[in-house]
This record gives structure tokens, C-alpha cells and sequence, in this order.
């Protein structure tokens, strides 16, 4: 187990650096100045705009700028921004409130699609069951923007329980809204493989020993059923963390909460190299991480599976 | 090993003679999309304590379907009782309710199945599945049900049981899975076994250790054993009584000597003529001619007669009853049973 978490840990180097290249050079072939930009609708001084270039470094060719990009980072150095703030700063801002609504999110999907899902698979082919197939792939069909302006028409303007946007991306009560939109196609697709996951295990003959050994149906159910049954689950559970993270910065447009989504399109939209590649370099940590957590999980839930 | 020493005067509350458990004409039916599948047709039989019945028939006989609904573990639907009794110490287990039943499941009747790879559960330790038992019926804590399973485990005769308690069944041999089944089933000193086809799955050498292992351990704790089997010379050793079931019927009854030597069923016979044999090695085996009958549709009368080399018109059209089979001079032969018209050309011809 150590040596397959040191073997992983060794694999996401080349998969960071390839990623964070990626992302410093296709920032680069964006049009536009990004420093001439600070001078608005007036034509720049050239002068000025020189000295600000050979201050920022950006008269230098685009793999040295790169080199020394890399090497700062390596050092938790992650640059300053056009406007003067450290980008690790902004990171540091954004980055919670995004992955605060994406756990959220997560949370949602797994608690409530796990739980529609073993009912479902436990009363296969009954109206719960039934109801349950027609209601996720309506979740399925319907595209999240068009999911999220229904929800924040009907809960926000219409039943005004909630503000349709988001006011204060901290209070993570007003995230209810956005998170439960953020997961619903996950949910989805979680009750969905749970049920076959549940119909199928129910027939397996360790579940007809647990009966036969005299336990009550909720540990036949709870230990011997649920167990083997989340092995698919999880596998897919592994793969959305990642999703949701890429989710959430649609979400958050849609609501107008100040996370990556926000911070990055703003950035993009300025040209700012060192931010967009800074907060790229963060997510993709995340989604590193996220695949190697759930991998290890695979193994504990899964003995017969063993990593050397 | 005490609780275990303790156990062997439980039985003796019972009566000798009275059978533990007495299946009365048990019919179970499938409901399936191509039509009505009869696996059990009006089933008798009975063990007493101590005592080890084996059920012998070919495969689709509806043995199994017995059992699990013995057991309480038959899948409903597509599975159905349709009618018939399960006295088990008197009590029919049919009309019992849920709670009650489950009391009887693994502490009164436990179960051996066939395939231990697939029925013990891949992703828990032995330990636990083991332990479990203690743990839910006797409210044993984690520690003492983890001692139980290894006390268990030596019982069964795993080595190094303390080492490997907490491996997963995959972590084992098949006979070494078998013997954790047999430990599982032991575990809690049921009054009743029921072993289906507990060694079909290993190899031939294991086979007998583990028929061994069980019969020994069925002895010690007095417990009845209903051992379900395909094969005629695993049950010649441990075996009192056996019933042969063809198409979800009884066929014939006998004490197991008796049925060895002298068949009354034209079944039993050609199966005990195709037990392969030392005697007659290099010759060719014999086999029943043709294949057990659909079960969706059985032939007219018995249902053995299209592959029977005797039958008569009679048995083409009337279903045989269970005769009570008699010897030469008309004396009652005790427990002999017999589903052929033929009984009498059959045993004394
Ligand atoms: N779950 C099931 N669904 C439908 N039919 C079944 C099922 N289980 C058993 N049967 C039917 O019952 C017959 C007897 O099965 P079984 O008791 O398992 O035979 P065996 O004597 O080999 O143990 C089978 O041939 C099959 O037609
Ligand atoms: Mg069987």
C-alpha cells in the first residue's frame, strides 16, 4: 500500500507540470495585451508599457518566462496579479468557497442518491422504483443552466424562500440553492447505479447466507447488501469529485458566487496569466488528490483488491 | 470448547424417535414468464436428532428448493408454497411469523451451502462473519465474538486460526472456505443441519476430509443432519437413512444399507449402477438413458418412465404412490418406501 500511494504520488509530478504548461501557454496565445489593456481606450505610452513589460518579465522569451513561473511556484511563490494583489491571495479567497459548495454538493448526491437508490433496488419494479427512473432522467436530460434559472425563478422570485443570487458566498446556508443544483445530475446518475447496483447484490449468495444465518433484515442489509453494493458506486463517486469541481464554476455563474468560476473567468477575461495558471495549477491538485483518495477507498471497501 | 461440552445433553429434551424436523407433502412452485416450473411435488420427509438423512437425486430434482424452504431462504417471488408443513420440534414453520422464524435461522437450523467462495461475503474477514453469529444472537462484544471465531476456527481445524482470522475468504482454499461454512453452521450448536452439496465443489481429495470433518462434528454435538447430494458414494459412510427425490417427488425411502443392496426403484438403480467402480475399471460407465424431465412440462404418470427400461402402460398414465415396501413373505421392510409400480419385480426380481 505505501509503495502504490508513493508510486502515485511520484505519477502526478509529470501530470502537474504537463498540465500547468498547457495552461501558461495557451494563456499566452489569448489575443490581446493584457498591460495594454491598463490604460483603457487611450493608446498606450510605449515607454511606460516597455518598462511594466521588462518589470513583469514579459519581455523575456515564453519558456524562460515559464522556467521562472515554475521555478517561484516550486517555492509557493504564485506571482502577482495585473492590479498589485498576490495570486496565491485570490487563490486562497476563492478556492473555499468553491469547494465548499462542490463538497456540498457532494454531500447531497451521496447521502440522497444513495438512499433513493437502495429503496429503489430494494422495491424493484414498484412505484417507488418507478417514480425514481422517471425522476433521474428527467435530472439527466434537463441541462444544469436551464435547472438552475427553474430554481432560482421558482424558490427565489416566486416562493422568495431564498435571495436568487447568492449576497454572501461565506454563509454556506445560502449555498443550499446552487449545491443542490451542482449535484443533481450526479444524483442522478448515484441513485441510478446504486438501484442496479442493490437489484443485482440482493440475489448474491452471501446475501441469502446472512439471511440464513438468523440476522435482522437491516444487517443483512446494512452490513452484507449496502457494502458490497457501494464497490460501483464509489468508482463513480471517484470520478465526479472532479466534475464537480468543473461544475461548480458554471453554478456559480449562474448564482453569482464569488468563487474559482468567478475569480478565473474575471482573469481570463483580463488576460492574467499568472492567476489563471496559478488557480489551474490548484485544481488540478485537487482532482489528483480526489483520484488517489478514492482509489485507496476502493481498496478498503474491496479487499480482494490489493495495490503493491 | 465448555459451551460446547454443555451442548451435548440438549438434545435429550426430545423424545427419542421424534423427528426433529418432518417436512409434510411440500409442493413449491416457480412462477416464470414460460409457465408454472413444479420443483417440489408433495415432499415427505423427516431426521431425528442425531440422525443423517441424505437427499440424493439428480440435478433439478428440487432438493435445494426443499431446503431453502426449510431454511426460510427460498426466493419469493418467483418461488411459492403451495402447500404443505415444515413441523419443526411440532411447530410449523410455515405459519410462524417473521421474527420468529429468524430466531430459528442459524441458532436452532443452520445451513452449508455448496459454493463457500460465493456464499460467504467477499468483502468482510472471516473473522467477522464468523463472529457476527455471537455477536447478533448472543450479544457478545467485538473482542469475545473474535475469540469465539478463533476457538471455532481450530475446531474446524484451520491452521494458524489466530493468525488468519482476520483474512478474506478469498485468502483461503476451498476446503478451507468449506470448513469455515461448517464452522459458520456449527457456531451457535444448531439442533439441525442441512448440508446442501457441501463437497461438490472440491477436489476429490478434500472432499472426503471435509465429509469427515462434518460427520464427526455432527456426532459429537448430536445434531440432525440433512446432507444433499448428487452423489451416491459420498453418503455410503455417514449416511442412516436416504431418500431419492426424481422431478420434485420422493422416489423411493431406506435405511442406507438396505438401499445399496437391495434398490426398489428402477432409479435408484441405475443410479447406484453408475457409481464408477474399482471392480470394474476400464469398462464403460453406465448412465441412465435421457436427461430429467422440464419441470414446466412432466411427462404423464411417473415421471421417470420415458427413461425407465421397465415401464408398463400403467406407468405411462398413473402417477405411483409412495408404497410401503415389503419382503418376500409380505413382512413390512421399517422405512422402506418405494414410488414404483414395480416395487415388488424391482426389489425381488
Ligand atoms: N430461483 C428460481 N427461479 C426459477 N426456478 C427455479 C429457481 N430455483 C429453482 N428453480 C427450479 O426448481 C428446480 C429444482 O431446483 P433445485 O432444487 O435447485 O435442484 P437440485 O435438486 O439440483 O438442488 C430447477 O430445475 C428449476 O427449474
Ligand atoms: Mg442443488
Amino acid at each position: 500500500m505505501g509503495r502504490f500511494v508513493a508510486r502515485r504520488l511520484l505519477q502526478m509530478i509529470p501530470v502537474f507540470l504537463g498540465t500547468t504548461a498547457l495552461i501558461f501557454f495557451m494563456v499566452h496565445l489569448l489575443p490581446g495585451d493584457p498591460l495594454a489593456a491598463l490604460w483603457g481606450d487611450k493608446a498606450p505610452d510605449p515607454v511606460q508599457l516597455a518598462a511594466l513589460k521588462h518589470q513583469q518579465g514579459l519581455d523575456q522569451p515564453l519558456l524562460q518566462q515559464y522556467l521562472s513561473y515554475m521555478g517561484n511556484l516550486l517555492t509557493g511563490d504564485f506571482g502577482t496579479s495585473l492590479d498589485g494583489r498576490p495570486v496565491l491571495d485570490k487563490i486562497t479567497d476563492a478556492l473555499p468557497v468553491t469547494v465548499r459548495l462542490a463538497l456540498f454538493a457532494f454531500a447531497i448526491e451521496i447521502v440522497v442518491g444513495i438512499a433513493i437508490g437502495l429503496f429503489s433496488g430494494l422495491r424493484r419494479g414498484k412505484l417507488f422504483d418507478k417514480g425514481t427512473l422517471v425522476l433521474t432522467l428527467l435530472l439527466i436530460a434537463i441541462p444544469v443552466p436551464v435547472l438552475g434559472f427553474v430554481v432560482q425563478t421558482v424558490f427565489g422570485q416566486n416562493l422568495k424562500w431564498v435571495t436568487p443570487t447568492v449576497q454572501d458566498s461565506n454563509d454556506i446556508t445560502q449555498l443550499v440553492l446552487p449545491a443542490v443544483v451542482l449535484g443533481s445530475l450526479s444524483l442522478a446518475y448515484v441513485a441510478r447505479l446504486t438501484r442496479t447496483s442493490i437489484a443485482e447484490n440482493i440475489k448474491a449468495d452471501y446475501v441469502r447466507t446472512a439471511v440464513a444465518k438468523g440476522l435482522p433484515r437491516r444487517k443483512v442489509i446494512g452490513t452484507h447488501l449496502l457494502r458490497n453494493s457501494m464497490i460501483p458506486v464509489v468508482t463513480y463517486l471517484g470520478t465526479d469529485l472532479g466534475n464537480l469541481m468543473a461544475g461548480a464554476i458554471v453554478t456559480e455563474g449562474i448564482f453569482n458566487v464569488q468563487g474559482v468560476g468567478h475569480a478565473l473567468y474575471q482573469a481570463i477575461n483580463m488576460k492574467e496569466g499568472a492567476t489563471v495558471s496559478g488557480f489551474v495549477a490548484f485544481l488540478v491538485l485537487v482532482y489528483l488528490a480526489a483520484g488517489l483518495i478514492v482509489d485507496l477507498l476502493y481498496a478498503v471497501l474491496d479487499p480482494r483488491i490489493r495495490y503493491a | 470448547m465448555t459451551t460446547v461440552i454443555e451442548n451435548n445433553q440438549k438434545n435429550d429434551r426430545l423424545e427419542v424417535g421424534t423427528p426433529l424436523l418432518e417436512v409434510k407433502d411440500l409442493h413449491v412452485e416457480f412462477h416464470t414468464r414460460d409457465g408454472i416450473a413444479k420443483a417440489v411435488n408433495g415432499v415427505n420427509y423427516s431426521v431425528a436428532a442425531g440422525e443423517t438423512l441424505a437427499v440424493l437425486g439428480e440435478s433439478g430434482s428440487g432438493k435445494s428448493v426443499t431446503a431453502q424452504t426449510i431454511m426460510g431462504i427460498l426466493d419469493m417471488p418467483p418461488g411459492k408454497v403451495t402447500q404443505g408443513q415444515i413441523l419443526f420440534r411440532g411447530q410449523d414453520m410455515l405459519t410462524m411469523g417473521n421474527e420468529e422464524r429468524r430466531k430459528i435461522r442459524g441458532q436452532k437450523i443452520a445451513m452449508i451451502f455448496q459454493d463457500a467462495l460465493s456464499a460467504l461475503n467477499p468483502v468482510l474477514s472471516v473473522g467477522y462473519q464468523l463472529g457476527e453469529m455471537f455477536r447478533v444472537h448472543q450479544g457478545a462484544s467485538k473482542k469475545e465474538a473474535k475469540e469465539k471465531a478463533i476457538e471455532l476456527m481450530d475446531r474446524v481445524r484451520i491452521p494458524a486460526a489466530r493468525q488468519r482470522v482476520n483474512d478474506y475468504p478469498h485468502q483461503f482454499s476451498g476446503g478451507m472456505r468449506q470448513r469455515i461454512m461448517i464452522a459458520m453452521a456449527l457456531s451457535l450448536q444448531p439442533d439441525l443441519i442441512i448440508a446442501d452439496e457441501p463437497t461438490t465443489a472440491l477436489d476429490v481429495t478434500v472432499q472426503a476430509q471435509v465429509m469427515d470433518l462434518l460427520a464427526e462434528l455432527q456426532a459429537e454435538y448430536n445434531m440432525g443432519l440433512i446432507l444433499i447430494t448428487h452423489d451416491l458414494g459420498v453418503v455410503a459412510d455417514v449416511a442412516d437413512k436416504i431418500a431419492v427425490m426424481y422431478a420434485g417427488r420422493i422416489v423411493e425411502t431406506a435405511p442406507v444399507h438396505e438401499l445399496y443392496a437391495n434398490p426398489a426403484h428402477p432409479y435408484t438403480k441405475g443410479l447406484l449402477r453408475s457409481i464408477p467402480r474399482l471392480d470394474q475399471k476400464g469398462q464403460e460407465l453406465y448412465a441412465i438413458k435421457g436427461l430429467p424431465p422440464n419441470l414446466l412440462k412432466v411427462p404423464a404418470g411417473c415421471a421417470f418412465n420415458p427413461r425407465c427400461d421397465v415401464a408398463t402402460d400403467l406407468c405411462r398414465t398413473e402417477i405411483p404412490a409412495l408404497h410401503h415396501v415389503t419382503d418376500k413373505d409380505g413382512k413390512e421392510l421399517t422405512g422402506r418406501r418405494s414410488a414404483c409400480h414395480l416395487w415388488k419385480e424391482t426389489l425381488h426380481g
